[in-house]
């Protein structure tokens, strides 16, 4: 327990339970700062229950969260997100009624106390950041289009370009090509290897080609627990993880 | 001043529709219609601040409240209570057992003003109250329940139980409050009679003026970051919270203000009818209000101020011919709101002003600033 300092994130003896059905059970997770790391599982393995658990949604059980040597099993969930955590939801979860602008401006992190957001002022430097995060993820051209008509996998990048206006530490990822087109799924590939410059990367994912293209650490999670660990062709050949999850 | 030009440039209820509500409000209303019905007109502009307040914390908020009748009820309650202080002097209730305290708790023995009353007595702590109380109580409610996460429907009938514990309360504590006959006979406010015709005439003016200026307030708010933000968590509750909002404090703004708003119409009621009783303050007014935000547009802060008006108006109307048959009425217009009309009035003045604009032969199409009442819902 000395040493968890050094890690960006530490999780250690971490256990959470619904009715006694152990999601995660005693798990130890660490990353290193501008680390990209890949958790993949069969279904149920606890993967999204994790990144509830880092985010603050589910609360633990037992075990620590510590990022960058805080404790985050006991804030809440907004003040989590103060200290650079974002987290990307399985469905593009977005506001579909703002137009991309607003949707960008909505995560910038500034006006987050209600007064503040009263006062908020939308000056240069704003707009320059909505622009520059927009151009990242593809989307300049469209920011005054309402984001409920984007497509699927623009949707997916709206909401990543949300997480990059906030400049988070860690950046969580669950599913991010789920539903998206070969060549969407190319494109977020490359977006990711070059937003996790810099800072520290979970994706969770099924999609091995994916995993292959981004590189990177893979953790294997089975029932609540680590299965294997490693990059991906030592997780390839590990005897459990053909057996529980890729198959024979 | 961005936070002034903001006022000007949003685009929720253009300032073309807030200068036609003025215009209606303050000078064709006066003109076409006599004392009697512009004092009732001035009455069902009371309840618009209750609409505009369901307006901001259920139409963008998602917040349903069916308690707003509380926030009204203290809000008219301290004003009642200023009022017959003042009615209530040694010299006109000298026949009393204890001469000097409200009639209605002479009658019910009660020998000494209660403690609660003593500060009603000063006009500035009464519009102090009016001001903060229906803040206060909302603040005490919303804390209570979105930092616990009730929402939905769950919030919808803990407001209304509320709203029913605090009628039994009034009505129970008959020697404190007047009881079900609520508080009655006031008459001048530091001696200037609000009977009268030219108080009424300035009365409702004093409405109107205060009315727009809460339609101002909404607009302003609504066009903030804060406006978007209400709407974002409306939509997606979580994706806000996981953007570093606490989603609480965003809750228990708009409902506390949306009571502030209620809260004047309150006192304005009371000051305009010249009475105070539980029956606004219940399960019914309630409802209500709810039902004229969602007839006039619950997205629209002119929608509100329209419903409230149309709806009063039709119920006066209706009421009188068909007694029993309101009650059922107003459920199937309700009813028929919701499943055909889910933004109300406003969605139709939407959909068909810019058509009709079009046709006009004096129309100027070039103006690119909607001049439509109401906004198109976000």
């Amino acid at each position: 327990m000395s040493s968890n300092t050094d890690f960006l994130l530490a999780i250690e003896g971490l256990t959470v339970s619904f009715d006694g059905f152990k999601a995660i059970e005693g798990l130890n997770f660490y990353m290193d700062e501008s680390e990209l790391r890949v958790v993949i599982g069969p279904n149920g393995a606890g993967k999204t229950t994790l990144l509830d658990l880092i985010c603050g949604k589910t609360k633990a059980t037992e075990g620590s969260i510590k990022f960058r040597g805080k404790e985050l099993t006991q804030l809440r969930e907004h003040r989590i997100v103060w200290e650079g955590v974002g987290r990307k939801f399985q469905n593009p979860s977005i506001y579909e009624g703002l137009s991309v602008f607003d949707n960008l401006e909505a995560s910038y992190p500034e006006g987050r106390s209600v007064f503040g957001a009263l006062a908020f002022k939308r000056d240069e430097q704003v707009v320059q950041r909505i622009h520059n995060v927009a151009r990242e993820i593809q989307l300049e051209d469209r920011l005054d289009m309402e984001a409920g008509l984007l497509s699927h996998g623009q949707k997916q990048w709206l909401e990543i370009g949300m997480l990059l206006i906030q400049e988070p530490e860690l950046l969580m990822l669950d599913e991010p090509v789920a539903g998206m087109s070969a060549s969407e799924r190319q494109e977020t590939a490359t977006l990711l290897k070059r937003i996790s410059q810099g800072r520290s990367v979970i994706v969770i994912e099924h999609d091995m080609e994916f995993v292959a293209a981004l590189g990177g650490k893979v953790t294997v999670l089975h029932q609540g627990k680590i299965l294997a660990e490693g990059d991906i062709e030592t997780v390839k050949q590990n005897k459990h993880v053909i057996d529980v999850y890729l198959g024979h | 001043m961005t936070l002034i030009n903001r006022l000007f440039t949003g685009r929720h209820a253009s300032l073309g529709g807030i200068a036609l509500l003025a215009l209606i409000l303050i000078v064709v209303m006066p003109m076409a219609l006599d004392l009697y019905r512009l004092n009732l007109a001035g009455r069902y502009l009371t309840y618009a601040f209750v609409a505009l307040g369901l307006v901001l914390c259920w139409g963008y908020g998602g917040i349903l409240s069916l308690g707003q009748g509380i926030f009204f009820g203290v809000g008219g309650y301290a004003m009642a209570m200023f009022l017959k202080l003042e009615a209530s002097d040694p010299e006109s209730t000298s026949i009393q057992t204890t001469p000097g305290i409200p009639d209605f708790m002479d009658w019910n023995r009660i020998t000494e003003l209660p403690w609660f009353w003593v500060p009603f007595e000063s006009l500035t702590f009464t519009i102090l109250a009016v001001l903060t109380l229906p803040a206060a109580f909302a603040f005490v409610i919303g804390y209570a329940m979105f930092k616990r996460r009730v929402s939905g429907v769950y919030f919808a009938i803990i407001t209304q139980a509320l709203a029913v514990v605090l009628t039994i309360l009034i009505v129970g504590q008959q020697g404190y409050t007047g009881g079900i006959n609520g508080i009655t006979d006031l008459r001048t406010l530091k001696g200037w009679d609000i009977r009268d015709d030219s108080s009424q005439y300035l009365l409702y003016y004093l409405n109107a003026v205060l009315l727009i200026g809460c339609v101002l307030i909404g607009r302003w708010v609504l066009s903030s970051k804060y406006g978007r933000i209400l709407t974002a968590l409306r939509d997606r509750e979580d994706r806000v919270r996981f953007s570093g909002y606490d989603v609480a404090n965003f809750k228990i703004f708009i409902f506390c203000l949306a009571a502030f708003m209620s809260g004047i119409g309150g006192a304005m009621f009371t000051l305009q009818v010249g009475f105070m009783s539980p029956s606004f303050v219940g399960i019914v007014p309630s409802i209500e209000f709810v039902i004229f935000a969602a007839v006039g547009g619950r997205l629209s802060l002119l929608g509100g101020v329209y419903g409230a008006l149309l709806v009063s108006y039709a119920k006066t109307l209706f009421a009188e011919a068909y007694p029993q048959l309101w009650q059922v009425m107003i459920g199937t217009v309700f009813i028929l709101v919701v499943l055909i009309l889910p933004y109300g009035l406003a969605s139709v003045v939407d959909r068909y002003w810019p058509l009709l604009r079009s046709r006009l032969p004096l129309a100027r199409r070039s103006s690119a600033s909607s001049s439509s009442t109401t906004e198109s819902r976000p």
